[in-house]
């Protein structure tokens, strides 16, 4: 059967992600959206690039999708595995990571990006996961680029809570805090790539996805969204790209459904 | 030297009400069964310490046990909330549990900073990161070399860690291999350590001089848990249990169908059951 060149949202999203990817590059990977863009690269474009998940894995080379940051598969494919404190410590302090990958529930114009709670931190209305890796990951890494689906609930004009952060307020706060790293370059999204101005640091959308107006994209932003002059088009998913992704996320689905515990049926 | 211990004497000798308690081991070797005899010990006013609570803080908080938890990503890893530990601090049921976050950078070497008999850890962290105003043990030090402003967390010293491992050999001495986390960092940090195994053998046939060994004189209690980890794994004798963590989900969602689990498959349990079938 030829692959269907339909595509979803979600799926754009995944391979604009990869896109990106370069094969020299080391990558501190995230479970979701960043796992499955970064294998994605693994097994198109970039056959050498480096994913590095927190468990401590380097070099991870997974036929599956990971469901956890420390699945068995990773350890087993990884050139090497070291400690936790060593990953923290010598990787990511170090400055060995080109390229972090974050999301969170929310994300601001300057990507600060929340992934603590929803209301006030002492009285929460959600007691989100929390940060994990993801504020040092914000500011130790080379760059980072985020990938998130992009809505008014999640793209909003002020964060609840800065658990890793962006360019703050904007212009030189990175700096000012002494933090030397890139920041997030990229923000990826399932309408649309947005990149920092060069001056003010607000997230300006530089590329659409293929059929996406500029309408849809404000009306998924909770902030006055600003467009690059020049606005290129993300271009469609190829064949190939399709089927990798999609063969990926089959894989993975069958091999996370094999057991099933007495009492927790649903 | 090392005792050998069953789980329900190990709970019983080693972790009273109000203690800390950190039960280790980052998604892998997570011990399980040494978290549910504490449950089925019905301990109380426990400070849970642990970088990633998992499932198994999930049921102890759920279950009543603790006041306290320290941590630095509180979810079900590629599932979703921990809904117990959600309850808890949005709602306060069974009881309200104080919280102190950090970031998985600092737990780390927070453990780091309490094997090395630090008062507390230096990193490069938390920069522009709102967790500093809402938690008092991140301060920040300058550099007396380059006046670099770095954060300062203290060191973790609990009063008692448990962690799993593949095995013990007949003296106490105990192998880890995989992801091995802060394990090591832990049970040196610990005033005491129990670790559970999947089996004692006569020889440990550690695959290399660099194997992460403790030697039992770092070691207050060891425990034979085979398939103590489950649902979490043990590298080369079982996988993660991964259909246990998407389905914990909906388990854990309600607070009655919560409760007749654990009833049901923990407190019903005997420690020589404890591993979640």
């Amino acid at each position: 059967m030829t692959t269907d060149t339909a595509y979803s949202p979600t799926e754009i999203m995944a391979i604009a992600s990869a896109r990106v990817l370069r094969d020299d590059d080391v990558c501190f990977v995230g479970i979701g959206a960043p796992s499955l863009a970064c294998n994605l690269a693994r097994l198109t474009h970039a056959p050498n690039i480096t994913l590095i998940y927190e468990s401590g894995t380097v070099g991870a080379r997974p036929d599956v999708l990971p469901l956890s940051i420390g699945d068995p598969e990773l350890c087993e494919t990884a050139r090497v595995t070291v400690s936790v404190p060593e990953m923290f410590a010598y990787w990511l302090q170090g400055g060995r990571i080109s390229v972090g990958f974050l999301g969170g529930a929310q994300l601001d114009r300057f990507a600060n990006i929340n992934s603590s709670v929803i209301g006030p931190y002492e009285r929460p209305s959600v007691r989100l996961p929390g940060g994990g890796g993801a504020p040092e990951i914000a500011a130790l890494c080379r760059q980072t680029y985020v990938v998130m689906a992009q809505t008014r609930r999640s793209f909003v004009d002020r964060v609840d809570f800065v658990t890793s952060f962006g360019f703050g307020e904007g212009g030189d706060h990175r700096r000012r805090l002494g933090i030397t790293t890139a920041g997030p370059t990229l923000v990826i999204t399932d309408l649309c790539v947005m990149q920092p101005d060069p001056e003010t640091r607000e997230l300006t959308v530089t590329a659409l996805h293929p059929g996406v107006t500029r309408e849809q994209v404000q009306s998924a932003t909770g902030w006055p969204v600003r467009f690059a002059e020049t606005l290129g088009e993300t271009p469609p998913p190829t064949g190939a790209e399709l089927s990798t992704l999609r063969d990926l996320q089959r894989r993975t689905a069958e091999a996370h459904a094999t057991s099933r515990p007495a009492g927790a049926a649903a | 030297m090392t005792e050998f211990l069953s789980l329900h004497d190990a709970i019983a000798s080693y972790v009273p009400d109000g203690s800390t308690v950190a039960l280790e081991g980052f998604t892998h070797l997570i011990p399980f069964a040494a978290g549910h005899e504490i449950v089925r010990q019905r301990r109380r006013d426990l400070t849970l310490v642990r970088m990633t609570p998992d499932i198994v803080y999930d049921q102890l908080i759920g279950m009543g046990c603790a006041r306290r938890l320290v941590f630095s990503w509180g979810g079900n890893p590629g599932v979703g909330s921990l809904h117990r530990l959600r309850d808890a601090v949005e709602q306060g049921w069974p009881r309200p549990l104080e919280i102190e976050e950090h970031s998985h950078a600092a737990m780390a070497a927070a453990y780091a900073a309490g094997a090395a008999g630090l008062p507390c850890a230096i990193l490069r962290g938390y920069a522009g990161s709102d967790l500093v105003a809402h938690n008092a043990n991140i301060r920040s030090v300058d550099c007396p070399f380059t006046g670099e402003r770095l954060a300062a967390v203290p060191a973790i010293r609990p009063d008692v860690a448990i962690v799993h491992a593949q095995r013990a050999d007949r003296d106490g001495n105990v192998l880890f291999e995989g992801i091995t986390g802060v394990q090591k960092e832990v049970v040196l940090a610990a005033r005491r350590a129990i670790v559970t195994v999947e089996e004692i053998v006569d020889d440990l046939r550690a695959p290399s001089p660099n194997s992460v060994v403790l030697p039992s004189w770092t070691i207050t209690a060891v425990v034979e848990a085979p398939g103590g980890a489950r649902p979490s794994y043990t590298h080369g004798y079982y996988e993660r249990d991964n259909a246990f963590y998407l389905a914990w989900d909906a388990v854990s969602r309600d607070r009655d169908r919560f409760t007749h689990w654990m009833h049901d498959h923990v407190l019903a349990g005997s420690s020589s059951t404890a591993a979640v079938a």
